[in-house]
C-alpha cells in the first residue's frame, strides 16, 4: 500500500501540472509574487497614515481613543492563529484529516473574532469618539488602513472556512496540503502585518 | 466529471457553428489566442486614442480655432493619454507577453492558463468602464495623471473622475494578475536547460517588466483607493482645509508612474534585442550586459520618481537627490544604446521591415533620452516642465521608442502568428510615413515648448509666433495616420493573399522559430533542450568557432503528440471578470449592485478555484 502511494506520487510529480520545471509549485510561486505586491500595498497605505500622523486639525488624537489592552487581546490572537495555522499543516502532511480540519478551524474562528473585535472597536471610536471616516485626516488614514488589513483578514477567515469545509466534505487530504500551506502563507503574512501596523499605529506614541 | 472531457490536441471538433467558434474565444485558456486577442483589443484603442490625438491636432492648427470646446479639449487629452498607456501600449506588450514568452522558454503554455484568460477579460472590462464614460456624458477630464485635488469632489464633482479612477483600478488588477501569471510561468517553466542566462533577452526584459508592475501597481491602488475613499466615502486624504496634502497623491502616483514608464519601454527594448541579432545575423553584443543593464534600469527605476514633481519645490536635497539617481538611470540606457549599435557593427545585414522599426527605434528614443536627460537638472526641468518639450520628449520615448519597437515586434513575428508574412514594400512605406510624420508632428514641438507653449492649452492667441509649427505639427500628425492606413492594407493584403510564412523565415536564433507558423496548439510537440542563449541558431550554423551544428533529433512521433494534454477551455474567467465589473461598478449606480455583484464575485471565485481541485484525479492529466 505504502510502495503503491509512493509510486503513485512518484508518477504525479512527473505529471502535475502545478510542479514547475524548477521542482517549485507554481501556485506557492504565485503566492509569494502576490505577497510581495501586497508588501507595497500596505507600505503604501502605512506611509500614507505616517505622513499625516499628528497634521489632523480637528477630532481626537489617536491616543484618546485607543483602548490598547483590547487591540493586544486582538493581536495575540491573531499571533496564536499563526501557531494554529502551522499545527493544521502539520496535521495535514500527516494525513491527519480531522485534526488538521479542527486546527484550521480554530484558525478560523481566532481570526473571526479577531475581525469582530476591530468591528467592536470601529463601533465605539464612532459612538463614543466621533470618530468617522470624515471627521479628520486620523479618522480618514486609522480605518482605511486598518480597515483593508481587517479585509484580508476576513478573506482569510473565508478562505479557511472553505479548507474546513472541503475537509469535512473528505475533499481534503494530504495530497492537497499545498492548498493549505499557501492558505498558512496568505495568514502568517496577515499576521506579520498586523505586527507591523500594531506597532506603528497604537504602541508609538 | 462529463464537462471535464479533455481537450485533445489534434482531433478536430465537427464543423464548428458560428456560436461554437464565438465561444472557443470567450472560453480559450491558450496563450496564443489571448496573446490574439490582447493584440487585436490594443490595437483598436490605439486607433480610438489616436483619433483623440488628430482631433486635439486639428484644433491647435489654428490660433483661436473653435473646433472643439475646451472641456473637450480636456477630455480629449486625458483620454488620449490614459488610452495610449494603459489601453494601447501595455497590452500591446501584454500580447507579445502572452504570445511569445512560451514559446521563447519552451513551455506549452503559461503558469496559470485560466488566471491568463481572466486577465485579458478583466483588462477588457476596465477598458469598457473606462469607455463607458462616454455614453454617460461624462469623460474623465482631469489629465492621465489625476492630479489631486483637481480630481476630488469639490473640484470635480460629475462622474467623470470616477469612471476614471474604477477603470484604471480594474486594469490594474488585470495587469498585476498578469504579473504574478507571467514571472511563476518565467522562473518555473523554462525548458530544461534554460537557465536565467541563457533566456532570450527579450525574455529577460519582460521579466524585469513583471517586477516593476507586481511592485509599482499597488501605489497607484492605493492612490486610486484613497481618491475612492474621498469621492465616494467623504474621507478627508486630499482636502486641504482638513490639512490633507495634495503632494501626496502626487508621491503615490509616480512611485508608480515612473516604474510605468519602464513598464512601457522594457518590452519594446527586449523586441529590439530580438531583432538586431537576427537581422545583423550575430549574437547581441555583451548580451550579459543588456540583462545587466536592463536589471538595473527596474531597480533605479523605483528611486526616480520625484523628478516628476520638481516644480512643486521639494526643497534643495531632495531635488539633488533624484537629479543624481535620474542622472544615473541614463547609464544603463546608455550602455544598452552602444551595446545596439555594436550588434550591427560588423553584421551581414539584412534590410528587411523588422529591422527598419528596430533601427527606428534606437535612434527616436535616444532623442528621446537625451532630452529626457536634461530634466534631471531642476533648473532646467523647472523652464521646460508643462510645455511643449515635455510633450515632445515623452512622444520621443513612448512613440519613438515604445510603438517604434512594439512594430518591430508586430513585423518581426507575424509570420509566426498568422503564417504569413507581411508585405515588405508596404511594410517600408509604413515605416518611411510613421518615420517623417512622427518627426515632422513632435519635432517641432520641442522648440514650441523652448519658445513658451504650455502643454494642455486648448487654443492660443495668434501674435505668439507659435502658429506655423502648430501647422507643421498637425500636418504631421496626418502622416502619421496615413502611415497606419498603410499598416491596416498591409494587414487586409496580407491575410488575403499574403506569402506562406516557413516555420523561420527569418532565419532567427531563438526556440520560437523552430515550430510550424503558426504554433500547433500544444507549441512543443517534445520540449526542447536547450544549451545556449541562441539555442536555435547554434542547432542550425554551429558556435562560429569550428563547431559543427548539432544532430537533428528524430522526428516526432504521433504517439508523442497524442500524449499531450492541454488545459480545456473554461467560462469562469470570463464570468469572473463580468461579476467583477458588475461589483466594482455598481459603486457608480448602487450599493445594491455592489453586494450583489460581491457575493458573485465571492461565489465564481470559489467556483473557479474548484474547477480543478485536483488535476492530478481522473483520466484528464
Amino acid at each position: 500500500m505504502a510502495d503503491h502511494a509512493a509510486t503513485h506520487a512518484v508518477t504525479h510529480a512527473v505529471h502535475d501540472p502545478n510542479i514547475g520545471n524548477t521542482g517549485l509549485d507554481h501556485r506557492k510561486m504565485g503566492m509569494w509574487a502576490f505577497l510581495g505586491s501586497d508588501c507595497m500595498f500596505f507600505g503604501s497605505l502605512i506611509g500614507t497614515y505616517l505622513a499625516y500622523k499628528g497634521k489632523s486639525i480637528s477630532g481626537p488624537t489617536p491616543h484618546d481613543v485607543f483602548d490598547i489592552p483590547l487591540t493586544s487581546y486582538s493581536a495575540a490572537l491573531l499571533l496564536a492563529s499563526s501557531l494554529t495555522m502551522v499545527l493544521a499543516l502539520a496535521a495535514l502532511q500527516d494525513n491527519r484529516v480531522k485534526v488538521a480540519a479542527r486546527w484550521l478551524l480554530a484558525t478560523a474562528l481566532m481570526g473571526l473574532h479577531f475581525v469582530l473585535n476591530q468591528v467592536y472597536e470601529f463601533w465605539s471610536f464612532v459612538h463614543h469618539y466621533d470618530l468617522t471616516l470624515s471627521t479628520s485626516l486620523f479618522g480618514s488614514t486609522f480605518f482605511v488602513l486598518t480597515g483593508f488589513h481587517g479585509a484580508h483578514v476576513t478573506g482569510g477567515v473565508l478562505w479557511l472556512l472553505m479548507l474546513v469545509g472541503l475537509a469535512w466534505r473528505g475533499k481534503l487530504d494530504k495530497r492537497d496540503y499545498t492548498k493549505v500551506e499557501i492558505a498558512g502563507l496568505y495568514w502568517h503574512f496577515v499576521d506579520v502585518v498586523w505586527i507591523a501596523i500594531f506597532t506603528i499605529i497604537y504602541l508609538i506614541p | 466529471m462529463a464537462t471535464q472531457t479533455a481537450f485533445m490536441p489534434g482531433t478536430k471538433a465537427e464543423t464548428p457553428t458560428a456560436w461554437g467558434i464565438v465561444a472557443s474565444w470567450l472560453t480559450t485558456v491558450d496563450h496564443k489566442r489571448i496573446g490574439i486577442l490582447y493584440g487585436s483589443s490594443a490595437f483598436i484603442f490605439f486607433l480610438i486614442g489616436g483619433i483623440e490625438a488628430l482631433i486635439m491636432r486639428l484644433q491647435l492648427a489654428r490660433p483661436d480655432n473653435d473646433l472643439v470646446s475646451a472641456q473637450t479639449f480636456n477630455e480629449l487629452f486625458t483620454m488620449h493619454g490614459t488610452t495610449m498607456i494603459f489601453l494601447a501600449i501595455m497590452p500591446m506588450s501584454a500580447a507579445f507577453f502572452n504570445y511569445m514568452i512560451p514559446l521563447m522558454i519552451g513551455a506549452r503554455d503559461v503558469a496559470f492558463p485560466r488566471l491568463n484568460a481572466l486577465s485579458y477579460w478583466i483588462f477588457l472590462s476596465g477598458a469598457l468602464v473606462l469607455h463607458a464614460s462616454f455614453l454617460a456624458g461624462a469623460v474623465p477630464d482631469g489629465g492621465w495623471f489625476g492630479y489631486a485635488n483637481l480630481t476630488t469632489p469639490q473640484f470635480s464633482p460629475r462622474q467623470s473622475i470616477d469612471f476614471w479612477m474604477l477603470g484604471l483600478q480594474i486594469l490594474g488588477i488585470s495587469s498585476m494578475l498578469a504579473g504574478f501569471n507571467f514571472l511563476v510561468t518565467i522562473i518555473n517553466m523554462r525548458a530544461p536547460g534554460m537557465t536565467l542566462m541563457r533566456m532570450p533577452v527579450f525574455i529577460w526584459m519582460s521579466f524585469v517588466t513583471q517586477f516593476l508592475i507586481v511592485l509599482a501597481f499597488p501605489a497607484i491602488t492605493v492612490a486610486l483607493i484613497l481618491l475612492m475613499f474621498d469621492r465616494f466615502f467623504g474621507t478627508l486624504f486630499f482636502a486641504p482645509a482638513a490639512g490633507g496634502d495634495p503632494l501626496l497623491w502626487q508621491h503615490l502616483f509616480w512611485i508608480f508612474g515612473h516604474p510605468e514608464v519602464y513598464i512601457l519601454i522594457l518590452p519594446a527594448m527586449g523586441i529590439v534585442s530580438e531583432v538586431l541579432p537576427t537581422f545583423a545575423r550575430k549574437p547581441l553584443f555583451g548580451a550579459p550586459v543588456v540583462i545587466y543593464s536592463g536589471i538595473m534600469i527596474g531597480f533605479f527605476g523605483f528611486g526616480v520618481w520625484s523628478h516628476h514633481m520638481f516644480s512643486v519645490g521639494m526643497g534643495p536635497v531632495a531635488d539633488a537627490a533624484f537629479s543624481v539617481t535620474t542622472m544615473l538611470i541614463a547609464v544603463p540606457t546608455g550602455v544598452k544604446i552602444l551595446n545596439w549599435l555594436c550588434t550591427l557593427w560588423g553584421g551581414s545585414i539584412r534590410f528587411q521591415t523588422p529591422l527598419y522599426f528596430s533601427l527606428g527605434f534606437i535612434a527616436m528614443f535616444t532623442m528621446g533620452g537625451l532630452s529626457g536627460v536634461m530634466h534631471a537638472s531642476p533648473p532646467v526641468d523647472l523652464q521646460q516642465t508643462d510645455t511643449y518639450f515635455v510633450v515632445a520628449h515623452f512622444h520621443y520615448v513612448l512613440f519613438g521608442g515604445s510603438i517604434f519597437g512594439l512594430f518591430s515586434g508586430a513585423y518581426y513575428w507575424w509570420p509566426k502568428i498568422t503564417g504569413k508574412l507581411l508585405d515588405e514594400r508596404l511594410g517600408k512605406t509604413h515605416f518611411w510615413l510613421m518615420m517623417l510624420g512622427f518627426n515632422v508632428t513632435f519635432f517641432p514641438q520641442h522648440y514650441l515648448g523652448l519658445i513658451g507653449m504650455p502643454r494642455r492649452i486648448y487654443t492660443y492667441a495668434g501674435d505668439l509666433g507659435w502658429n506655423f509649427w502648430n501647422m507643421v505639427s498637425t500636418i504631421g500628425a496626418f502622416l502619421i495616420a496615413l502611415s497606419f492606413l498603410v499598416f491596416i492594407g498591409n494587414v487586409i493584403k496580407t491575410a488575403r493573399a499574403g506569402k506562406v510564412a516557413s516555420p523561420d523565415p527569418w532565419d532567427g536564433r531563438t526556440l520560437e522559430w523552430s515550430i510550424p507558423s503558426p504554433p500547433p496548439v500544444y507549441n512543443f510537440a517534445r520540449v526542447p533542450q536547450v544549451q545556449d542563449r541562441d539555442d536555435l541558431w547554434l542547432q542550425k550554423h554551429g558556435d562560429g568557432h569550428g563547431g559543427a551544428p548539432r544532430p537533428r533529433p528524430a522526428p516526432v512521433t504521433a504517439a508523442e503528440i497524442a500524449a499531450i494534454h492541454m488545459p480545456p477551455p473554461s467560462f469562469w474567467p470570463i464570468l469572473l471578470a463580468l461579476v467583477m465589473t458588475i461589483m466594482i461598478s455598481g459603486l457608480l449606480i448602487s450599493m445594491y449592485q455592489v453586494i450583489v455583484g460581491g457575493l458573485l464575485t465571492l461565489l465564481f471565485m470559489y467556483k473557479f478555484a474548484m474547477e480543478y481541485h485536483r488535476p492530478a484525479d481522473g483520466n484528464r492529466h
